[in-house]
């Protein structure tokens, strides 16, 4: 572990990208074999299996810290971390070991279905023999989140420079589902492994802030709608069938309802689309709730699958018959995609995302004004000529998103945040007017500026009515413009409505409680969506 | 029962029987200050009462102003009151204030640390009735480590960053904290100062403080000049045009603070050195317990959990509200 904190120490100790590079091939180059491979899986959110639950560390270590529950819970709600909160709150250790990060992560795998005494033991024997830095990321690796401020690009170039492998060949060869407690480095590097079922590296649109009039002649472009579902990777290969998702999850169980595909493409065929939830009747999506009853499921029992059924929407294809074509233009790609489609039979859960005519921007942006009611949330651009490229690269694809819905809404709890955000109040309730009544409809805890959050947290100090435990209450004073993308009727919420990707646009210092927007504003909106 | 020996107004504590105020933030004719940070000694006061060693600060920041000065120990009578100063190992002249009312003894701890740190006049419990403390860091995250590990850590910083030709600059507190890291860092090269930090310096080398020497940053100093130099700056500076002139240069940020590693990411700055002025959670139970009181009141930092843990150790325990709140700072460590 020493080594892997001495990384940590490095990359956290630096905002600067060269550094954080120059860190990471450093230790690539000279860290033991098996511990270059976990860096690696760790790095790209591959963790190991939870094998201690939070509630369970939060005892053992107020006991062993020898303070009582609320006085650790007050702790962590400055801190925002829970393994910091605990690295930070036992006594020094007694002694020092000195694990390799393989031997830590195999011997926390062993701990799983252990039962609770042999896993207290074992924790608390490695807390006791690890120095800080040592035993809050021992801590990280029992929480699981591990987030090191180390982007995917960051890690393949750091590697590309250890090893001399290229980048974008390395990007490709860390996708897909490799068992870092298996393979070896050099078998990693070499991509020998999962390569069936491999994803390639999703190229990512860029948003598009002042419309397209920028962009050139409408002809080199490809219009589609940008649908409101979940970004997917559909492989079928010889032996293989996998539909990954962009945070490159393997989430072919999830979604039965697609395996059918599997028997129709052509092996070797990689199409990227989104995964909505459909409907049949009316052959367009149904609102991203449905689909969000899904996600997060393993298993979906049979109601939700007649219910919400998964389908498609394609917008690419990366392989051909086997064949990588990620270097052809869009319009090729296209084509091609548009025939492996035709070929199918009629009835399955995968369809091309249609192309819109675009007979200028003015019309385009008359179409786009639209998207709401085709069940999207705007417009995407491809450049016709665009290879499919890695990662964000701005200048071929925009997304070209609706406006967001915005209401004046005033503040009513607070919350402070995490990590980043310890200490500081940044999740807040807001309430809207209902008769004479403020009811509590949404949180938020995005859009506002460092200063802003600054002030408000001396404010909702200076003016807390009441606790409840880390959420304050407070006056119906501060007045906030909400942003939303979609809005749903919701019987879990006390307003009976759910906002779809709520953020604060901005405070409204010059508004007052009493020009905040009413229920009924918000229930004509829900109706303008449905 | 007697009129207590100390009372909470908003203008701040105040001793009826002496008709004083201790540590006033807003003007009354006669205030006993504990040490000069700013948000303790505060201008338009009739009065200033501090320690000899505290007021050559306090005149620096407030100008003219009438003050009179004691020595830590010695005791002296106002109306009812018997007052002395003690030292709180915070800063430089930084003292606890006992107050002594017909026998009963209420003790005002001011900010206080109860490590020594070589330079500041080292805290000494004084028993008491009721203490008042500060409770900046009363909670049990914050343990500091011995004053030499840090240092070390600091000088190995410099000494690596003045390998690779760069400057380090560190952000601290101008007064107390710049002076206390001059004093401890080993003589490893050249020391520039930025002017906030100079102007206290001289000041507390003028009474007698034992410094190493600096050189004051001014728009004709060029890193070029002073290879491998350490800078100490007040942490605005950080960032800044200041710190650009040095050249290419590593910064660093020291402060209690940096203990929460969400609170250092904030602020964008890598490296943070976890030093402070106050008292940590061991600290603080420890000089309570040493005063002998049986009640305290706590201001000054997380008092709710803090006053409810003492409350569970036996303690008639409350808490002083202050003009501020009595939370952390959002942005603590420009505050601290």
């Amino acid at each position: 572990m020493k080594r892997f904190a001495a990384l940590f120490a490095a990359l956290d100790g630096t905002t600067k990208t060269g550094a954080k590079t120059a860190a990471l091939a450093d230790y690539f180059r000279a860290a033991p074999e098996p511990d270059r491979v976990w860096t690696v899986a760790l790095l790209t959110g591959r963790r190991p299996k939870r094998a201690v639950n939070a509630t369970e560390l939060r005892l053992w270590a107020a006991e062993v810290a020898g303070i009582p529950d609320w006085l650790f819970e007050e702790s962590y709600t400055v801190v925002g971390d829970l393994a910091e909160t605990i690295a930070l709150l036992l006594p020094p250790p007694a002694s020092h070991a000195d694990l390799t990060l393989d031997q830590a992560i195999r011997g926390l795998v062993a701990l799983t279905g252990q039962p609770p005494e042999t896993r207290k033991q074992a924790v608390l024997t490695a807390w006791a023999q690890l120095p800080a830095t040592e035993r809050f990321l021992y801590n990280k690796l029992l929480t699981g989140g591990f987030r090191m401020g180390v982007a995917q690009g960051l890690l393949t170039r750091a590697l590309a420079q250890a090893t001399g492998v290229e980048e974008a060949v390395l990007a490709h060869r860390l996708m897909g589902n490799w068992d870092p407690a298996r393979i070896t480095f050099a078998a990693l590097i070499a991509g020998d492994e999962g390569g069936d079922a491999r994803p390639y590296p999703f190229a990512l649109a860029s948003q598009l802030e002042d419309g397209p009039q920028s962009l050139g002649p409408a002809q080199d472009w490809l219009a589609e709608w940008k649908w409101d579902g979940i970004r997917g990777q559909l492989v079928t290969r010889p032996g293989a069938f996998a539909l990954w998702s962009r945070g490159e999850e393997l989430i072919t169980d999830r979604f039965p309802d697609l395996a059918p595909l599997a028997d129709f493409l052509p092996p070797g065929t990689v199409i990227d689309g989104e995964v909505l939830a459909w409907d049949a009747a009316r052959n367009r999506p149904l609102p991203f709730a449905q689909l969000q009853k899904r996600i997060g499921r393993k298993t979906v029992p049979r109601t939700l699958l007649s219910e919400a059924p998964a389908h498609i929407l394609a917008y690419d294809l990366l392989e051909d018959a086997g064949q990588d074509i990620r270097d052809l233009p869009l319009a090729q790609r296209r084509a091609r995609l548009t025939q492996i489609l035709a070929a199918l039979p009629p009835g399955l859960p995968l369809s091309a995302s249609p192309l819109l005519p675009i007979p200028g921007w003015e019309a385009l942006a008359e179409t786009r004004a639209t998207a709401r009611a085709e069940g999207a949330e705007g417009v995407m651009l491809k450049r016709a000529a665009s290879a499919y490229f890695q990662g964000r690269k701005r200048g071929d694809w925009w997304k070209w998103k609706l406006d967001p819905w915005t209401v004046d809404a005033v503040m009513l709890y607070a919350q402070a945040g995490h990590g980043r955000r310890a200490n500081l109040y940044t999740d807040f309730t807001f309430g809207i007017r209902d008769g004479n009544e403020i009811v509590p409809f949404t949180k938020a805890y995005s859009g506002l500026t460092d200063a802003e959050f600054n002030e408000i947290t001396r404010w909702v100090q200076r003016n807390t009515l009441e606790r409840f435990g880390p959420v304050r209450k407070v006056p119906a004073e501060l007045v906030f413009e909400i942003g939303f993308e979609g809005i749903q009727e919701s019987p879990r919420h006390k307003s009976g409505i759910a906002l779809r990707f709520p953020r604060m646009i901005r405070w409204r210092r010059d508004k007052g409680v009493a020009d905040i927007d009413t229920i009924d504003s918000l229930r004509a909106l829900l109706n303008a969506a449905t | 029962m007697a009129a207590p020996v100390l009372t909470f107004t908003d203008r701040g504590i105040y001793c009826p029987a002496g008709d004083f105020h201790i540590d006033p933030w807003r003007p009354v004719p006669r205030a006993l200050v504990t040490h000069g940070h700013s948000d303790h000694a505060r201008w338009g006061m009739g009065a200033y009462l501090a320690t000899h060693q505290a007021l050559p600060v306090i005149r620096r920041r407030l100008g003219e102003i009438t003050a009179e000065g004691i020595a830590y120990g010695e005791t002296r009578r106002i109306g009812g009151a018997e007052v002395s100063f003690h030292p709180a190992g915070h800063v430089p002249g930084s003292a606890q204030i006992r107050v002594s009312v017909g026998g009963e003894t209420w003790v005002v701890s001011g900010d206080y640390k109860t490590e020594p740190d070589g330079l500041a006049e080292a805290f000494e419990p004084v028993p008491c009735h009721a203490f008042i403390s500060e409770c900046t860091f009363g909670l049990p995250i914050f343990r500091w480590e011995p004053q030499p590990l840090v240092m070390q850590r600091i000088a190995d910083w410099w000494a690596a960053n003045a390998a690779q030709g760069k400057t380090s600059i560190l952000g601290a507190y101008s007064f107390g904290k710049a002076q206390r890291l001059l004093a401890g860092l080993p003589d490893l090269g050249p020391i520039l100062t930025h002017g906030a930090v100079e102007e206290m310096t001289q000041t507390l080398r003028d009474q007698g403080y034992a410094l190493p020497p600096t050189i004051r940053v001014t728009p004709e100093i060029t890193a070029r000049a002073h290879p491998g130099a350490l800078a100490i700056a007040p942490p605005s500076a950080l960032g800044s045009a200041w710190s650009a002139r040095l050249g290419p240069s590593d910064e660093a940020f020291v402060s209690g603070w940096m203990a929460v590693r969400g609170i250092r990411r904030r602020r964008a700055l890598g490296t943070g050195f976890v030093l402070s002025d106050h008292a940590d959670w061991q600290g603080l139970n420890e000089a309570i317990r040493a005063t002998g009181a049986t009640r305290v009141f706590v201001t000054h930092g997380y008092t709710a959990p803090f006053r409810h843990w003492l409350e569970t150790q036996g303690y008639d325990a409350g808490i002083v509200e202050t003009q501020f709140g009595d939370e952390a700072d959002p942005d603590p460590p420009v505050t601290e």
